[in-house]
């Protein structure tokens, strides 16, 4: 059983065919070319597959591609160039907030989210957006202090 | 790819009645709300299922209402959509604070309150504050609607008192206004983390007396609990710390935990006692009285 399904990918309209057992991280990894969407646990703990879906963050691993039919997905591939993720790219950088770098598109995109949705950046509430996503090397401090600069340099 | 899903055939309704035809239909099936547990259980095989019923495009089941006496949600509607609402902050916001803090925000994006209450869980984390508000559960079939409190949906975990050809409709919440709740967890770590235990108290003070009393506590049992000989042992007598302690340790009567992965049945009792009586001096503190 094949069911075509057909979305907005980064502004472009793409259709697939996917059976209903394919998973969206699957689709934009293997079908769509989409790598910053990383295969991490594959069950909704680490973030690392983190997209945004009609612009809200959501787990790739856990949403049936049928699921998105007719909505709107952006990952970091779509978002590169806006001035919000260029700031969290230079602040991640500057703060020493990337190591091995797994994790850290799905931060990004979590952290663009939280900025676009207008979040007050308090450090608690910067905490709570980030809950979702899994840094096993840095301990986070570096990763909070990257996003609080960010806020700050493009307020 | 450490996961494969079973293949399975995938029906999808874009209206309640839609969604009726379909499940009264199946044989083997499954419904998908928001799908944040339902697919990891067909990735773990906790499930295997012929059929899964899509029915999160059905716009008329997303909702928070106010009808002043009462709050309305639909059962699609988002935790995160929950946890935003005024409506809900205002007329209930025992529920508004344990939704924030179940899962991360990626999960509350997706995860719907039906999901979470017909997902049956023990530590179903929405269940202890609409325990304690008294909520109602609106279930609808082809043959019509009924009403079940929510104290009598949880039949044993994963299996709740929905018929086969039956979806959740809505959760009714009456507003009861002068009552302070409250709701604490307590979990392996502070955030996206389930539940060792949560507890969920509702108060009601008249000339300094307890006139009401209402607690109810997840993953400490095969359901949700109320802990009825703690209420009961409260109502009527005077607020003091004492007494508060006292009924905490009553407690004990109405749970049954398990030792598993999250905490052994011993440090489950223990923190029962303490999250209930602590809940009880926030509940009390909700209504301007300390303790």
């Amino acid at each position: 059983m094949y069911v075509k399904v057909s979305f907005k990918l980064n502004g472009e309209d793409v259709t697939v065919d996917v059976e209903p057992n394919e998973i969206l991280l699957d689709t934009l990894r293997l079908k769509l070319g989409i790598k910053s969407v990383k295969r991490g646990c594959e069950r909704a703990e680490c973030g690392a597959c983190t997209v945004l879906l009609n612009g809200s963050p959501v787990y790739s691993c856990t949403l049936l591609t049928v699921q998105i039919d007719g909505k709107e997905v952006r990952t970091l591939e779509g978002i590169q160039d806006t001035p919000e993720v260029k700031a969290l790219v230079s602040k991640f950088v500057e703060a020493g907030a990337v190591q091995c770098g797994f994790c850290t598109p799905g931060f990004i995109v979590t952290a663009y989210a939280m900025i676009k949705k207008g979040v007050e950046p308090t450090s608690e509430n910067i905490k709570k957006a980030l809950e979702g996503n899994i840094c096993r090397c840095t301990g986070y401090k570096k990763i909070i202090d990257a996003v609080t600069k960010a806020i700050e340099s493009v307020k | 790819m450490f996961y494969r899903i079973p293949k399975f055939n995938y029906y999808r309704a874009s209206t309640l009645d839609e969604a009726l035809d379909l499940v009264s239909s199946l044989n083997d099936f499954k419904v998908l709300a928001g799908g944040t547990d339902l697919v990891i259980d067909l990735k773990v095989r906790r499930y295997t299922v012929k059929n899964v019923v899509d029915i999160s495009r059905i716009k008329e089941l997303d909702y928070i209402a106010d009808d002043g006496d009462r709050v309305r949600i639909g059962a699609l509607t988002k935790l995160q959509s929950i946890a935003d609402s005024p409506i809900i902050r205002e007329k209930v916001p025992v529920l508004a604070n344990a939704v924030r803090e179940m899962a991360s925000w990626q999960i509350r994006n997706i995860a719907t309150i039906g999901g979470n209450l017909c997902n049956a869980s023990p530590a179903a984390d929405t269940a202890p504050p609409l325990y304690v508000l008294n909520a109602t559960l609106r279930l609808v079939s082809k043959e019509g609607e009924r009403e079940v409190p929510i104290a009598e949906f949880f039949l044993e975990p994963r299996k709740t008192a929905l018929r086969s050809k039956e979806l959740l409709k809505e959760i009714v919440i009456p507003h009861e206004p002068g009552c302070g709740a409250s709701f604490l967890k307590l979990g392996r770590r502070n955030s996206f983390t389930l539940s060792v235990v949560a507890v969920a108290t509702l108060v009601k003070v008249v000339e300094n007396k307890f006139a009401d009393v209402r607690i109810a506590l997840n993953s400490v049992a095969p359901t949700p609990v109320r802990a009825r000989k703690a209420e009961e042992y409260l109502k009527g007598k005077e607020v003091s710390l004492d007494n508060i302690t006292e009924a905490a340790k009553l407690v004990l009567h109405d749970i049954s935990p398990i030792s598993d992965v999250r905490a052994s049945a011993e440090y489950r009792k223990d923190m029962s006692v303490v999250l209930t009586r602590d809940s009880l001096i926030k509940s009390l503190e909700r209504i301007g009285i300390k303790v």
